[in-house]
Parts: C-alpha cells; sequence; structure tokens
C-alpha cells in the first residue's frame, strides 16, 4: 500500500473587516476531494451560501440541498430544489462553525456533490448537495444572501486530500 | 467588497500537516466492482478515515444503502444507530445487524449523482475495546435525497486490517465511483 501525508492547506484567509464575500480562485486541481473550514461570525441571521464554478462563479439556480436540522427542540429534515447555492449552514451573530466537504471536485464525468456541517447559536445541521454541473470545479464563493456580512476576524481555511 | 484568497505557500511560515495519510485507493473502472476491500491494513494509525464517491449499480431503483464489514466478520456483531433526513422528516432507528451501515447511496436516480460519504474508524487498531465508528453520507439528487449521520459499533477487541464494502441490494458498483483509505497518526 502507498502511503503519502495530505490533507494540506490550500490557502486560507481572514476578514479584516465587515466583507460581503469570501473567493478562491485558481484553486488547484491536484487533489481528490476540498474541505473549507469556515469560523465566522456574522452581521445577521443567514444561510451560509457557497457557490462554485470553472473560471466563473455559478450563481445560476442549478444547485439543491437536502437538510437534517435540530433546532434545540426538534429534528427536521427539508430539502432546497433548483436553488442557487450550496446552502452549508444557518449562522448569525455569535460564531458559527462550518466544514463543507467537496468530493471528486475535479472530475469532468459527475455532477458536484457537497456535504457539509454546521453549528451555530441557531441550529446543528448537516446537508447533502448537488451541483448540476460536470466541469472541474476551481473557484469557490463564500457570502450570506443579500445584506449579511462576514463579520472581521471570521477565517476560511481551504485544504486539498490527494487519494494514493 | 470581496476579498481573494491567498495560497498558503505564500503564507511566511506556511501551516504544516503530516498526520493524515493517503494509505490506498480504488476506483472503479468501466465493468464495475461488486465489493471494494482494503486489506493488510497498517496497524501504525491512531485511526482511520474511509473517503467514498460512488455510485450504485441498482436497475429500478433510485437508491441503494452502502454497507461494510470489518475482518470479514459476517456476523451479527455490529450495532446500527442512526439519524436521516428525506427532505420531508427527519428519522432514527436502530439495532443490530451482520454489517455496519453506511447510509443511503445514489442508483438509478441520474447518470451523474454520485454519493459522497466519509467513515471515521476511531482506535481500528486497539486489542481492548470495542471498535467504533461515525459516518457523515448524503445524497441529493434535486427533488429526492437522503442525508445520515450514523455511529456504528463492531463488537471485537481485535484490530481491524480489513475493510470491506458493498451494497446492499445492488450488483455493484458503476464507473467512476472511487474509495480512499486514509492514516491519521497519534501523538
Amino acid at each position: 500500500m502507498a502511503a503519502g501525508s495530505t490533507y494540506t492547506p490550500i490557502a486560507t484567509q481572514t476578514a479584516s473587516g465587515s466583507v460581503s464575500q469570501i473567493l478562491f480562485t485558481s484553486i488547484p486541481q491536484t487533489y481528490t476531494d476540498l474541505i473549507l473550514v469556515i469560523q465566522a461570525t456574522e452581521s445577521g441571521q443567514d444561510g451560509m451560501d457557497v457557490q462554485v464554478g470553472n473560471g466563473s462563479i455559478d450563481t445560476g439556480n442549478n444547485y439543491s440541498n437536502t437538510y437534517l436540522r435540530g433546532n434545540g427542540s426538534s429534528a427536521v429534515s427539508y430539502r432546497t430544489s433548483n436553488y442557487y447555492s450550496f446552502d452549508t449552514g444557518i449562522v448569525n451573530t455569535t460564531v458559527d462553525t462550518i466544514i463543507v466537504q467537496l468530493q471528486n471536485y475535479s472530475n469532468t464525468t459527475t455532477y458536484k456533490s457537497m456535504l457539509s456541517r454546521s453549528s451555530s447559536t441557531a441550529s446543528a445541521l448537516a446537508v447533502a448537495g448537488t451541483w448540476r454541473n460536470t466541469v472541474a470545479i476551481n473557484q469557490i464563493s463564500i457570502k450570506n444572501g443579500s445584506v449579511v456580512n462576514h463579520g472581521a476576524g471570521s477565517t476560511f481555511t481551504l485544504y486539498g486530500i490527494a487519494a494514493a | 467588497m470581496p476579498i481573494l484568497g491567498v495560497l498558503a505557500s505564500a503564507i511566511t511560515g506556511n501551516l504544516v500537516t503530516n498526520a493524515y495519510e493517503s494509505i490506498a485507493t480504488v476506483t472503479v473502472g468501466s465493468g464495475g466492482s461488486s465489493t471494494i476491500s482494503f486489506t493488510s491494513i497498517p496497524s501504525t494509525y491512531k485511526h482511520l478515515q474511509v473517503r467514498v464517491f460512488a455510485q450504485a449499480n441498482r436497475a429500478g431503483y433510485d437508491f441503494d444503502n452502502l454497507i461494510y464489514t470489518f475482518n470479514n466478520d459476517t456476523s451479527v456483531n455490529y450495532a446500527n444507530y442512526f439519524l436521516q433526513g428525506n427532505g420531508s422528516a427527519a428519522s432514527s432507528a436502530g439495532g443490530t445487524d451482520s454489517s455496519a451501515y453506511s447510509g443511503t447511496i445514489a442508483a438509478s436516480i441520474g447518470t451523474n449523482i454520485f454519493t459522497p460519504s466519509t467513515i471515521d474508524i476511531l482506535d481500528y487498531a486497539n486489542t481492548s475495546k470495542y471498535k467504533a465508528t461515525r459516518t457523515l453520507a448524503g445524497v441529493d439528487a434535486n427533488g429526492s435525497g437522503y442525508i445520515n449521520f450514523i455511529y456504528n459499533g463492531w463488537f471485537s477487541t481485535s484490530a481491524i486490517t480489513t475493510i470491506t464494502l458493498k451494497l446492499q441490494s445492488g450488483t455493484g458498483f458503476n464507473q467512476y465511483s472511487s474509495f480512499a483509505l486514509y492514516g491519521i497518526k497519534g501523538a
């Protein structure tokens, strides 16, 4: 069996002030999976929208999500079809933690799949998502709806995992 | 305003991670594969992670279930407890079985729909206690889908040296399915 170190940091960003969008571009195609680790505070409660693309970010209704959420009193499941993003978490003004997995992100045969787990005072949430496109992902955008910003000190780190 | 990323390699004293290693990977070819096995797994790590990206060959059914065993043990020595969402309701169930359950997997729901899953196998080489795993798996097909959060127990103190993955009902995994085994070092 071959063995080699992986789980490599590709890029990291820390919001120096209130920003509307974090953008990772020119993501190398040399890994098998991507892991995006977010620890953020936001200016209000909203969904954490992760959008992807190749050469440009796809903001069309080409995403869909299935959710499993606990809100402190009950567990629910729901769905968003023909949606405009991977809807990875529900964030608010307290510290929110989200881990997003994009598996086989660079293949050009299948639609792209996303798994996320998030936690905040708004909810504990797991999401499975699909982006209906077979192109390789080389850009990722992270934003919150239209009026909520990432707060100063929010961190966004992108890792790559390479299979043997 | 948006801000752009900084390549990690350009950061002074950039992060170094060497505790997570790729051990082996299987990518399914054009003929498909009925089972996936990782054998002779070294005992030199603290934990294992299996990362799955797969599609089932199960004609006439949208989905199937992914299951796995350790060390070729097919006796009723596994516990499965899961929390599942199907897009309209959350549910939970559990019990014992002859294999570990690893969630719903896409089958005939769509040619391009594959299912990601991550299985964490903790303290797998320990010979003093039963083994425990956790899985996050999900598939969404724009109008249908599932997400699963799963606990599996294996009632054995043997070190895990073989992991075998297969489908509960379908004939095998389709082309482009991939299964990657990683080791995580301890201090």
